[in-house]
């Protein structure tokens, strides 16, 4: 009884450990992002401080962060919107019809190195004249979100009965009209897993916008980046800018738990 | 009705034609012009039209130290940035692996930070990695041990970097192999206890075997993303000090976006796309044969 007590604790103790490390990053960068510039270059490092909203004030007031906040939120929605609107049919047709050969093609998208197509873009792009355009962004950002969907859906589309569809095809309905009406309707826990997780692949892009965009279409993580490559680091601005770039990702995860995880863990798992 | 069933008949190449040609498009014309860029020596700022010198960009990139090194550290970085994190992901997963007050909370945590925007990741790493005014080092300084340098000396850069990446990444891995021991039926296990076997034993021979195919697959999506790791090296170190983190991608964006030599950067690019196709059928195949 007593060795019983003695294992469960330290089974805690060993959860606690590791859900410090996972959790410290975070927590020190909000607790930074309240500090004066002095509190977080004090030495030893402060626990206890005055905490103070300048940082945030200097991020949304000087820096112009509310329209990278949108440029982000215009370039992942609209690119993960029209890969809903391309993927799906894919999907619908690897699974119905087991294209095997046509998932791979399309997955070498998610395997392939981004810059491999990010040089001939930047060529390709500047001279159509698209540099720091949405146009240019968006199709960038789908090459990312279109095999999540395609990768996702076509497991999803699988996991439901052929016979749904075929029935209604025997009442005079055509295929087309069955995956609208019959089979689409029944996907919304893969449609929200595949929209967040290709959501918040594209919130946390960098290398893409890093090179595609400049002023007008910055979009955040460029914005933190900025941050950090002027002469001297305002380490509670940046910190401030990195809360404000993770909390819409972690808010979208917590409530949509369950979707992240299968989304993640799914191919794997499954063999 | 004559053009529904066109429409009927051709589905399976209907429906996925849009994705095609968007994948066609925008990755495999890039990629082709990519490959036709390797075999020239065009240097974007120069305002010349490329010009064609076939396999003289390769000899030049291939022979240059600056690239070999690049080479090499890109498959440091991957190696031991993967093993460490299968390592401890796989033994957070069998500690994990029970029910326990809290449960899904943990789980949770361990989502955190698979979603956190990596460059931001990196910056908060670089506060504690600061010499004057990191957590770090007021650590080391409080035990007793030396302070180190990190990321702004040459031999600990590419440690602190994998460091960075094992914080984020192992919970991936945790997560799917734990999804993969939820998978499993519990008759192997009873039948070892049955038969006598210690708890180490029935993980050693039993448990670990059996999900050994999850693990493996959480390697390769890891594996995958690892040798293209460029986020948190271009934000905390960009490739330095001195060459000291470059890494093939972030070689490749610096010949691109920096020094505009795109035949050069093609040959480089040409060289990591490689690696990285290379490097996973590798593993597939051995995943396949551990299936046996």
């Amino acid at each position: 009884m007593k060795n019983k007590f003695v294992s469960s604790m330290l089974f805690y103790l060993l959860v606690a450990v590791i859900a410090l490390v996972v959790l410290f990053p975070f927590l020190w960068m909000l607790s930074s992002s309240f500090k004066t510039q002095v509190d977080i270059t004090a030495w030893p490092p402060k626990l206890f401080f005055v905490p103070t909203l300048q940082n945030y004030r200097k991020v949304f007031e000087e820096q112009d962060f509310l329209k990278y906040f949108m440029n982000s939120t215009i370039v992942g929605a609209v690119s993960v919107g029209l890969s809903l609107v391309l993927g799906l049919p894919a999907a619908y047709s690897i699974s119905r019809y087991a294209q095997n050969k046509l998932a791979v093609f399309i997955l070498l998208a998610r395997l392939m190195p981004g810059i491999s197509f990010l040089m001939p873009w930047y060529i390709i792009f500047s001279r159509l004249g698209l540099m720091d355009s949405y146009v240019a962004l968006i199709l960038s950002h789908m090459l990312i979100s279109l095999p999540i969907v395609v990768w996702i859906m076509s497991t999803y589309f699988s996991t439901i009965p052929r016979e749904l569809e075929e029935s209604a095809m025997v009442d005079g309905a055509t295929r087309q009209y069955a995956f609208l009406r019959i089979i689409l309707p029944l996907c919304g826990p893969g449609i929200i897993t595949a929209m967040t997780l290709s959501f918040i692949f594209s919130w946390n892009n960098f290398m893409f916008s890093q090179v595609l965009s400049m002023e007008k279409t910055k979009t955040l993580p460029i914005a933190v980046y900025n941050f950090i490559s002027y002469a001297e680091v305002d380490w509670g601005g940046v910190m401030a800018a990195a809360v404000a770039i993770m909390a819409p990702a972690i808010l979208l995860t917590m409530v949509f738990q369950r979707y992240v995880v299968k989304g993640l863990t799914m191919g794997a798992v499954k063999g | 009705m004559t053009r529904s069933s066109f429409a009927e008949r051709n589905l399976r190449i209907l429906f996925p034609l849009p994705a095609i040609i968007f994948i066609a498009a925008l990755m495999v014309f890039p990629v082709l012009y990519t490959l036709y860029l390797s075999f020239s020596n065009w240097n974007l700022t120069s305002g010349m039209p490329a010009e064609f010198v076939g396999v003289g960009s390769y000899v030049r990139v291939l022979a240059e130290p600056r690239f070999l090194h690049a080479l090499g550290r890109t498959f440091t970085f991957t190696v031991f940035a993967v093993a460490i994190e299968a390592f401890l992901g796989v033994t957070i997963a069998i500690i994990l692996n029970r029910a326990f007050f809290g449960k899904s909370v943990a789980k949770l945590l361990l989502l955190l930070p698979l979603v956190a925007t990596p460059v931001a990741v990196g910056i908060v790493f670089n506060l504690f990695y600061d010499p004057t005014i990191g957590l770090l080092n007021f650590a080391l300084d409080a035990l007793g041990f030396p302070q180190g340098r990190w990321v702004s000396s040459e031999k600990t850069v590419l440690m602190s970097l994998i460091l960075v990446d094992v914080w984020q990444w192992t919970p991936m891995i945790t997560l799917i192999v734990l999804a993969g021991l939820a998978g499993l039926s519990e008759e192997p296990t009873e039948a070892a206890r049955v038969d006598g076997a210690s708890e180490w034993q029935i993980l050693r021979y039993v448990t670990i075997p059996l999900v050994m195919p999850v693990i493996l697959t959480a390697m390769i999506l890891r594996l995958i993303d690892a040798l293209k790791t460029f986020d948190i090296i271009f934000a905390m170190t960009g490739g330095g000090p001195g060459y000291a983190s470059e890494t093939l991608n972030i070689m490749g964006f610096k010949y691109s976006f920096e020094y505009f030599r795109m035949g050069q950067a093609s040959v480089i690019l040409v060289v990591l796309f490689l690696v990285v196709l290379l490097c996973s059928l590798g593993i597939m195949k051995l995943r396949a044969a551990s299936e046996l």
